[in-house]
This record gives C-alpha cells, sequence and structure tokens, in this order.
C-alpha cells in the first residue's frame, strides 16, 4: 500500500479547533458542573455520581422525559405520514412547482420564537382568531392556558404546522428522483397504486425519509423557544418538555450540579436513539 | 401474442397542432404479424419511442387507431392491454429479490402460486438466472437486471408483444452480443411479437427478421435486413444503414439517362415519371460502396484516401468535388492515383426528392 502524506492530517487541525472551541471545551464545563456541587461564590464540593443517581430516580425527571417521548412520538407519528402525504399529491412537473414549493418552505423561514408568539395570539380564547373561533362560534371550551389538552393540542398542531413541510420537501425531492420509466414498468405490469407506492415509490424515498425522521427526531426531541414562549410549560406542568425542565433546573432554581447531570443524560439519550435509528436504517444498505 | 396493426396513426405533443412540422408521428400505417420479431429503426428524436409508447397505452395518440388481432384497443390503458416493454434503463423492484420481481406481474392479475413458481422458474431457466433467483434484485448488474425486467414481461404467457425500447444502452459492449443473441434465442422459444426499437443498424438487423425505418416522424422504408442494404427505397434508409453508408450523389436527367458530373449513369431500370415532370424536383444517385469497382473505364477519379479497416479497405475518391467511398476487397490503390469507377447498374438508382425513382428490370418484366 502506498504511504499516506502526513502532513494532510494539519488541513483538519482548524475544524478540530473549532469543534473544540464551541463543543468539546462547553461540555467538559458541564461534565464538571454535574459532579459538584456549589452554593455559590465560586465555591464547589465533589459530588461523584450522585445528581446522576438523584436525577435518575426523580419522579419530576420521569414525567418530564415521558412528556418529550410522548411530544416527539406523537409529532413524528402525525408528521412523517402526512408530510409523504402531501408530496405524493404535490405536481411533479408543470408551472404550479415553484409556488407548492415556496409556500412549503415558508413556515420552515419563520423564526422559532415568532411560531410561538404566532400560535400563542392566534389561539388566546379570547382575541386569538382561532381561540375565539372556537370558543365563541364553535362554542367549543378550548383554552390552552388552562387546559392540559387543550395545551398539547395546540403545541402538538404548532410544531405539524412549522415542521411537516421538512418531511414534506425531502420526501418530495425523493419522489422526483424517480425515472418515468418505473411507473410505466409498474402500469404494464398491473400494479395497483398501493403497489408502486409500497416497491417503487417507499423504496426510492427511504433514504430521505430517513434523514428527515432523524432531523424530526432531534429537534423534537430538544425542542424548546415555541414551547416557552407559547405555554411556557402550563398549564401547571402539563407541557414541560425536557428542555424546558432543564432551563427552570439551571436558570430558574440556579442548580448548576443537577442541572449539568440532567443536560448530559439528555444529550446521551438523544445521541443513543439518533445512532439506533440511523444504524438500525442503514445497515442493509452496507451489506 | 396478436397481430398488431396501426391505421392513420398522427401524434403531437402539442395540444393544437397547426402544421405536419408540430406532428412528431406523421400517418403510420403497419401491420405486424403474429410472432414476428421486428425492428423499429431510426436516429434519435425520429418519433419510434413515441410510437412504441402508443401501442403499449402509455401514450394515447392524436389520430389513428391501434388493432391487436383486430381489436381495437386505442382506448385500453397499459395493463389491459397485456403487452411487456422493456425499458432502456433496467427497470427492478429494488426491495424485492429476483424471484419476487419476476413473480410480480403474476401477482398482480392474481395468478395462483404453484402456477407462478411454474412460470418463473421456466423463465428463469431460460434467462440463466437461475441460481440468482433467492438474491436480492438491488445488488445485480445492469445486464442481469435488465434481463430480469425482460423475464418480467416474458413471465406471463399471453401477452401480445413484447417491446424493447434500446434495451441495451446501459450493457457493457461486450455483453451487449451475448444478450442480443439471447434475444434471438428467446424469440425462436416463446414465438411471441416482439418489436425492438433502436438507433443502432447492428441490433435492428440481427434482431429483427423485418425492419421498419423511421425518419422525421415517418416510415421510410419497411423490409429484411437485405432489401434495406440491396435496395434502399429512400436516399434516408441507404445513407443510415451501412458502414459506410450509400453514396448520395447529385444528378441531372436528361431524355430518360441520368449525368453524374457530365458522365452518363447506367441505372438499374427505367426512370419513373416526377410528378411535375419538367421542373423535374432533386434527383440523386444512391451506390452503395459495396458496389463500386475500379476499372479501365468508367468515371475517372483520384484516391484521396485509404482506410484499411481488416477485412477490406474504404477508399474515399475525389470526383470533381464530390467524394465517393469505394469498399474494396485486397489490395487498394496508392493515396493520388487516377482510377475509373464502374458502377454496378443492377445496384445503381435513381432518387427524386429522397424516393427511389426508377423501376427494377425484374419488376418491369
Amino acid at each position: 500500500m502506498k504511504k499516506a502524506y502526513q502532513k494532510a492530517w494539519f488541513l483538519v487541525l482548524p475544524v478540530l479547533l473549532l469543534v473544540a472551541f464551541n463543543a468539546l471545551i462547553p461540555m467538559m464545563t458541564v461534565v464538571n458542573y454535574s459532579v459538584q456541587e456549589t452554593f455559590g461564590n465560586n465555591l464547589f464540593f465533589w459530588e461523584g455520581l450522585g445528581w446522576f443517581e438523584k436525577l435518575l430516580n426523580s419522579d419530576r425527571f420521569h414525567a418530564a422525559l415521558g412528556r418529550q417521548f410522548m411530544f416527539t412520538g406523537l409529532i413524528l407519528v402525525i408528521e412523517v405520514p402526512l408530510g409523504i402525504a402531501i408530496a405524493l399529491a404535490m405536481p411533479r412537473q408543470g408551472i404550479w412547482v415553484p409556488f407548492f414549493l415556496v409556500t412549503m418552505a415558508l413556515p420552515m423561514l419563520i423564526p422559532w420564537n415568532v411560531v410561538g408568539a404566532m400560535w400563542n395570539i392566534f389561539t388566546l380564547p379570547d382575541i386569538g382568531l382561532l381561540g375565539y373561533f372556537m370558543n365563541h362560534t364553535l362554542g367549543i371550551d378550548y383554552d390552552m392556558t388552562q387546559n392540559p389538552f387543550a395545551a398539547w393540542v395546540t403545541i402538538i398542531t404548532m410544531d405539524v404546522w412549522h415542521w411537516t413541510s421538512l418531511v414534506v420537501l425531502l420526501s418530495y425531492a425523493g419522489l422526483v428522483s424517480i425515472p418515468d420509466a418505473y411507473y410505466q414498468a409498474a402500469k404494464i405490469d398491473g400494479a395497483t397504486r398501493w403497489a408502486v407506492f409500497r416497491y417503487i415509490q417507499l423504496p426510492k424515498m427511504k433514504q430521505v425519509l430517513t434523514i428527515a425522521i432523524l432531523l424530526r427526531f432531534m429537534d423534537s426531541f430538544n425542542i424548546y423557544t415555541e414551547i416557552f414562549v407559547l405555554t411556557g410549560g402550563g398549564p401547571g406542568n402539563s407541557t414541560t418538555l425536557l428542555s424546558i425542565d432543564l432551563v427552570k433546573i439551571a436558570l430558574g432554581q440556579f442548580d448548576l450540579g443537577p442541572a449539568a447531570a440532567m443536560s448530559l443524560i439528555y444529550f446521551a439519550i438523544t445521541l443513543l436513539i439518533s445512532w439506533l435509528f440511523y444504524t438500525l436504517m442503514t445497515k442493509d444498505d452496507l451489506k | 401474442m396478436a397481430r398488431i396493426t396501426l391505421s392513420q396513426l398522427r401524434h403531437s405533443y402539442l395540444p393544437r397542432p397547426t402544421g405536419p412540422d408540430d406532428y412528431v408521428l406523421k400517418d403510420i400505417d403497419l401491420d405486424w404479424h403474429n410472432g414476428g420479431a421486428y425492428a423499429l429503426l431510426g436516429p434519435s428524436g425520429c418519433g419510434k419511442s413515441t410510437l412504441l409508447n402508443i401501442i403499449s397505452g402509455l401514450l394515447a395518440p392524436s389520430e389513428g387507431r391501434i388493432f391487436f388481432d383486430g381489436r381495437d384497443v386505442t382506448e385500453l390503458p397499459p395493463e389491459q392491454r397485456n403487452i411487456a416493454q422493456v425499458f432502456q434503463f433496467p427497470v427492478i423492484y429494488d426491495t424485492m429479490s429476483v424471484y419476487n420481481n419476476l413473480a410480480f406481474p403474476l401477482r398482480n392479475r392474481g395468478v395462483d402460486e404453484a402456477v407462478i413458481k411454474d412460470r418463473v422458474t421456466k423463465i428463469a431457466e431460460m434467462l440463466d438466472v437461475t441460481e440468482m433467483l433467492q438474491k436480492p434484485a438491488a445488488g445485480l448488474s445492469p445486464d442481469n437486471k435488465q434481463k430480469i425486467s425482460m423475464g418480467r414481461g416474458l413471465v406471463r404467457d399471453d401477452v401480445n408483444v413484447v417491446m424493447f425500447d434500446e434495451p441495451l444502452t446501459v450493457i457493457d459492449p461486450h455483453l451487449k452480443w451475448t444478450l442480443r443473441s439471447k434475444l434471438k434465442e428467446l424469440h425462436q422459444k416463446v414465438r411471441a411479437t416482439m418489436i425492438y426499437v433502436t438507433h443502432d443498424q447492428t441490433e435492428a438487423l440481427t434482431f429483427a427478421d423485418q425492419v421498419v425505418v423511421m425518419e422525421d416522424g415517418q416510415i421510410v422504408q419497411i423490409g429484411t435486413p437485405v432489401e434495406l442494404f440491396e435496395r434502399p427505397t429512400h436516399t434516408f434508409v441507404g445513407h443510415f444503414i451501412g458502414s459506410p453508408g450509400m453514396n448520395i450523389l447529385p444528378c441531372t436527367v436528361q431524355n430518360g439517362q441520368a449525368l453524374f458530373d457530365g458522365h452518363p449513369v447506367v441505372l438499374e431500370g427505367p426512370i419513373v415519371a416526377g410528378p411535375a415532370d419538367q421542373s423535374g424536383g432533386l434527383t440523386q444517385i444512391g451506390i452503395r460502396p459495396e458496389f463500386i469497382t475500379f476499372g479501365e473505364t468508367g468515371v475517372p477519379a483520384t484516391v484521396r484516401k485509404v482506410a484499411d479497416i481488416g477485412r477490406h479497405s474504404v477508399v474515399d475518391t475525389l470526383v470533381g468535388e464530390f467524394i465517393i467511398k469505394v469498399i474494396l476487397e485486397g489490395a487498394a490503390p496508392a493515396q493520388g492515383s487516377a482510377v475509373h469507377l464502374r458502377f454496378d447498374p443492377s445496384k445503381t438508382r435513381l432518387y427524386r426528392d429522397g424516393w427511389i425513382a426508377t423501376k427494377e428490370l425484374e419488376a418491369a418484366e
């Protein structure tokens, strides 16, 4: 084998430094906090793995984690099939294509806190367009500031509105890459609409869908801004997802140790699930 | 298996075609017999793929009818026409095994699993893919993938026609030959009507019993490979088929005698009168390089270039400003030497506006 040109490693150095400064070093400070206790004044006491143990046994953490899984699970179950359905319904050629693509991309261009604020105003019972309509026109009791169920319906709807487009656009990219001959061959082979979807469209979308699901999982599992602006985690703790709880502990109560331990566990869960999912989805391709 | 009749077929991709130029197919009339091997030959963009898609039902013709065994199928969708088509790029259901790929068209039609097994085994044997049956289809090489797409067409024993749309485009050159003979062999075994679309004359001539040559949306000649070679009825056929193609030389006609560059040329037979005889139209002489010899007398020419291509040489000669190609077995004259060209009269024809305008002597008798 030819000897590699070793000096090329220096070319990777800038990236390494960048990653070190924006990820590794901050992360190490978190690791540092997670094993210590502090009462302020920059005085730290060794705590070992105590915070981790307490956190993993705490009901509050279990509840937030449960809510987090419920949120992520629900939005995935809605956004993925809905996104595929919309992508299938979109025209693949013609003058309307740019129109649909831009319309689809619009929600994703809106800053997260603006999305939260928009949906807050939109759903307020007495002044919001939707809130007023539901309560005063339809007579349905809908108040996301008071009713946990209404709050959940609102955060799920908001996320579906904001992010289904991502699944749509990625699925659409997979769909347009399928040559016409496949559809023609399927027609001649007498395939049903379902068979065309199952054996032609879905396999061709698999790779982009894997990416779409992975991105949606990570983003929704780490969601903070929109829900913080919309419900602030309420009513009560009903929409307090992991990130919101984390901020409450870290900045509300200023418990740096427990917050750091929680950050690390949170990070580990996200990483583990993403890795598992990606490995499982791509294991066939490697063969 | 069926006889296929196309009647006054015209097609335009424009919603409101105005002139003949708007049509990609101009008045196609064809009759293909049951069980024949046919080729549709023409350059890219001549409308042959459009014609194929009209026969398979993927495209509805603007005008005209299509009949399978006398039954009008013009309005039928592809799945009801009972046809098979093999595309330029192999179409494979990636997630299925080879066996399931081959079984797919039968399963869609609700055929019994035992029958499917029997048919798939038989077809796999014919295609030499038996040992791959359980493998995932996605990992196959392009030529095997193309075999599987052919197999999906042949697996139904009731197909009316199997159509091939330039099926060897993505196949490695050294495998093309194998696959082509495989196709020929398959045709002999299954005796289905087969239509093979290509722009490659070798593919068309080796596969088909009858070749339909198309140019610019029209059929210019239908005939056996020998007929196309020996007596092209249009200059396009002469020029498109053969390597090198037919020499096409401008000429004038005086008193029923063709003159090329001032030299009288003897033709295969009498010249057919043109429509508006006095203007005469554009007249040309067509003679294949294979039918020109060097002699003591004849049209004087100089040798411009000699290309030895193995079995024979292609000699470019210059008569006035015109290049005439001659195919020569054996020793070729040196470059720059003066020669005389002799045209074989029985293979020399006059073309008027592209179409043949001489009568064969036998035909005149």
